[in-house]
């Protein structure tokens, strides 16, 4: 028994299938078409493989088991992430719309799901790019001798460095200082910083540049931004393989411990996980999709790419756990050399008599005769594991820990450059798929005069998203960043693919969806798609949604603070938001779930209004 | 004579060995080598024949700080050898072997010299410490333009030469296309009579109102 609810007038909206292939073969419509399949994939590709793939799946998977964390991760993505991949796939080729126009094709009511859908990708937009101006700004230092971020600068009368860089390390000083010249709280904004304005600039007008006339540029962009974090990734794993301790950081992340899959948290993570890394609910997928031929095979692109996808995680996580391993060895090497040199300073011992190997032994005998000399040496405790787990995602990996890992590296400015490249161009491409989930429906709502030339509303666009984007560059910018990537780009985005599913199952229709496909590419899918997206995707989305507002209503609202004052410093120092950021957060993520209910609804009286 | 210089010699050994016996006075700087440290496997033994070249150097240092006064390796007495190549010394003065040379001269002169003395054993500033002595900051080195400036300035200025590229082109061609078809008018009055004859036009645009959609009209 299949559900469907009614949905009359469907036909009139959507071209029917001798429709469709008459445009085709007439090759008549207006809408813009990719140049080759090449094009359309390293698309897609770019816009899934994103900076998530590097600075979030490795940590998620050194924390929640290892190896164990691909079991959640390898079920989830074939249960969640390619039905609903296909899904959107399918469907913006079907339709051949934008996702506005789509919903709206199904049914005038669902306008809000493209509309939420538009919301997400400018609130991610506008904070998506400030990340790339940073790494810019990294790119732009790496062209230099010695690193910036290697040493720390002297201060003013040239008697010793500077305080703030002396207690906690030059990376952490260049990152927290020099780049982001970070308040203590959010309260303080702390006015524009010039230098990253200019970055900020410079990555939207290269944005611009590749998106200036929509596909026509943005394919040929793809050509490098979607291939050449794959060349960078081998290369930098060719050169960690031959670092010392790179192996120790391998073993590391893929160790199982099959504890961790009984906890609920890492299957909520895993899902997650694969969710935001197929930047589905974007609507730019539905959009790139439409693009294409109508016979173009749907369902074979979604599990390449999905492929694909996976791949990358587990790649990038190699490569950068090779790079962690090779740090934290560094780490313990240094820490337990300055145990030794502590050890032989105060004992008066020849320099041969402690080595690495016999430090245990003659730490414990030097204890039992001298226990008071050894305890006010005050030696540090040097594990291996504790370096390799202290675990860093997000800006925190790229921009702290990878920085610091390349300073130890010969020739660490070219491989600063590579690193910083390849970020560069797995944040844009991202940004393509961002920026078309905004243009597309905009122009769908008849924002833009139709008068006005491509370039134009893509300038618009670009300049407001910069001018808007002026919040990120101030000194609490970087506070302002994490609250909107926390709750602008979380829950609004689960709300809106559930609805997706829903919306095409049961009020477009399984059946006639199942029709369209086998007219698009030749075969009714199989009992596999069924399940999925009749039961199982909605389910797993539904869970994931539940518990993810459960876990973000229960805890308190804090944040980390770089706070030079205080006492834990360098440790951040963990901070409650004032109470008039509850507005924004209900803005960010509150107004777009709002709006699906809220214009079904307006129209819905608009209609009884017209008729009655 | 020799037998004069012989007397003083011994005076001045057993003037040192009385000294080392005693404790560390408040002119004596320690020192502290980590051959091991510095050079790895290159690392060379530490011997009397070093310790000399350290007076040696010392005396060196000595005499460079103070021009004129003649110091000698018998003025630098060293007490204290450990197997970690750590010790302290003290400088006696040219004119009474009994008096020791104050903390603040042999500072000086181990400043003005640290980078020769440095050399004479291959090691630096952080492998052969003088306790007491910071060794000397280098000043940085500070670009008139900040590097960043000059890498950021060559990629804006690409971009936007880009953008004027990507956007002015279009307008040229179109400009282009204008003057030409003003030429080719003559020419296609020809070739029109001649396609209008060979089947059905397919230059015009498909307009979807007029398709064979009969749905309303079925009955």
């Amino acid at each position: 028994m299949k559900l469907k609810l009614p949905n009359p007038g469907l036909e009139d909206r959507i071209l029917s299938h001798q429709q469709l292939d008459k445009v085709e073969e007439e090759e008549a419509g207006d809408r813009p078409k990719w140049d080759n399949k090449a094009q359309y994939m390293l698309t897609c590709v770019g816009f899934c493989v994103g900076l998530g793939n590097v600075w979030r799946f490795p940590y998620l998977c050194q924390s929640h088991g290892g190896g164990a964390f691909m079991i959640p991760f390898l079920i989830l993505l074939v249960l969640e992430g390619i039905p609903l991949l296909h899904l959107e796939f399918a469907i913006g080729q079907r339709l051949r719309r934008g996702s506005l126009g789509v919903w709206a094709t199904i049914h005038p009511y669902l306008t809000g799901i493209g509309v939420a859908s538009m919301c997400v990708s400018l609130t991610i937009s506008l904070y998506y790019n400030t990340i790339i101006a940073w790494i810019l700004w990294y790119l732009f230092n790496s062209f230099q001798e010695t690193l910036p971020w290697s040493q720390c600068p002297m201060n003013a009368n040239l008697t010793g460095i500077i305080s703030e860089c002396e207690r906690s390390s030059p990376v952490d000083y260049f990152w927290y200082r020099e780049t982001l010249n970070t308040t203590p709280s959010i309260e303080e904004d702390g006015g524009l910083q010039w230098w990253m304005l200019l970055c900020h600039v410079c990555a939207w007008s290269f944005l611009y540049i590749c998106i200036i006339r929509g596909i026509e540029t943005t394919g040929k962009a793809v050509y490098v931004t979607s291939t050449l974090p794959y060349v960078v990734l081998t290369v930098f794993l060719i050169r960690g393989l031959t670092l010392k301790g790179s192996f120790n950081g391998v073993k590391f992340l893929f160790t199982p411990d099959l504890s961790e899959l009984a906890k609920p948290t890492t299957w909520l993570d895993a899902g997650a996980q694969v969710f935001y890394s197929f930047s589905l609910a974007f609507g730019g997928l539905i959009s790139f999709s439409s693009y294409n031929s109508v016979h173009n095979n749907c369902e074979q692109d979604a599990v390449i790419i999905s492929i694909i996808n996976g791949f990358t995680s587990v790649y990038a996580a190699t490569v950068i756990y090779t790079i962690i391993g090779f740090r934290a060895t560094e780490r313990f090497d240094n820490c337990l050399s300055g145990n030794i040199v502590a050890l032989l300073n105060a004992f008066e011992l020849a320099e041969s008599d402690i080595t690495d190997s016999s430090y245990d032994q003659v730490v414990q005998r030097l204890n039992e005769t001298y226990p008071d000399v050894i305890q006010g040496l005050d030696l540090k405790t040097c594990n291996l594991d504790t370096f390799l787990s202290e675990g860093v995602e997000g800006t925190g990996l790229a921009f702290i820990v990878f920085t610091e890992a390349i300073t130890k590296m010969p020739i660490s400015p070219l491989w600063a450059v590579l690193f910083f490249i390849m970020l560069f161009c797995l944040g844009l491409s991202s940004m393509f798929g961002n920026i078309e989930g905004i243009i597309v429906p905009l122009q769908d709502l008849k924002v833009f005069p139709k008068t006005w030339p491509k370039e134009a509303t893509t300038a618009v666009t670009c300049l407001i998203c910069c001018a808007v984007g002026l919040i990120f560059l101030q000194g609490s910018g970087n506070y302002w960043l994490s609250l909107f990537d926390t709750y602008g780009g979380s829950i609004p985005l689960l709300v809106v693919a559930f609805c997706e599913m829903v919306s095409v199952v049961y009020i477009y229709g399984i059946d006639r969806f199942n029709d369209d496909i086998k007219f698009m590419i030749g075969h009714k899918p199989n009992f596999f798609w069924q399940a999925t997206w009749r039961v199982i995707s909605p389910l797993i989305m539904l869970f994931i949604l539940v518990f993810y507002i459960i876990t973000k209503v229960s805890e308190k609202l804090l944040y980390k603070a770089w706070d030079p004052e205080s006492e834990k410093f360098p440790t951040l120092v963990e901070k409650t938001y004032p109470v008039w950021i509850y507005v924004i957060i209900f803005v960010l993520a509150g107004i777009p779930c709002i709006a699906i209910p809220f214009i079904a609804v307006w129209k819905c009286v608009k209609d009884c209004c017209w008729y009655g | 004579m020799l037998g004069k210089i012989f007397f003083l010699l011994c005076l001045s050994s057993a003037w040192a060995e009385d000294l080392c016996s005693k404790a560390v006075p408040p002119e004596a700087y320690y020192v502290r080598l980590s051959i091991k440290t510095a050079l790895g496997d290159k690392a060379y033994v530490w011997n009397d024949n070093e310790m000399f070249l350290f007076q040696a150097t010392l005396a060196f240092a000595m005499r460079s700080q103070f021009s004129g006064q003649e110091y000698n390796v018998s003025n630098i007495v060293v007490c204290d050898e450990t197997p970690r190549v750590s010790f302290w010394f003290v400088v006696t003065s040219l004119e009474d072997p009994s008096r020791l040379v104050s903390r603040g001269d042999v500072e000086q002169a181990v400043r003005k010299s640290r980078n020769r003395i440095n050399s004479a054993f291959l090691l630096t500033d952080q492998t052969l410490e003088f306790i007491g002595i910071t060794p000397t900051l280098a000043a940085p080195v500070a670009p008139n333009t900040p590097p960043w400036l000059i890498v950021f300035g060559v990629v804006m200025g690409a971009v936007f030469a880009g953008i004027l590229v990507l956007l002015v082109l279009p307008l040229i061609q179109k400009k282009r296309k204008k003057n030409q078809p003003m030429e080719d008018e003559d020419s296609d009055e020809e070739t029109q009579v001649k396609t209008a004859e060979n089947g059905p036009e397919r230059s015009g645009v498909y307009n979807m109102s007029f398709s064979d959609d009969d749905k309303f009209t079925q009955m």
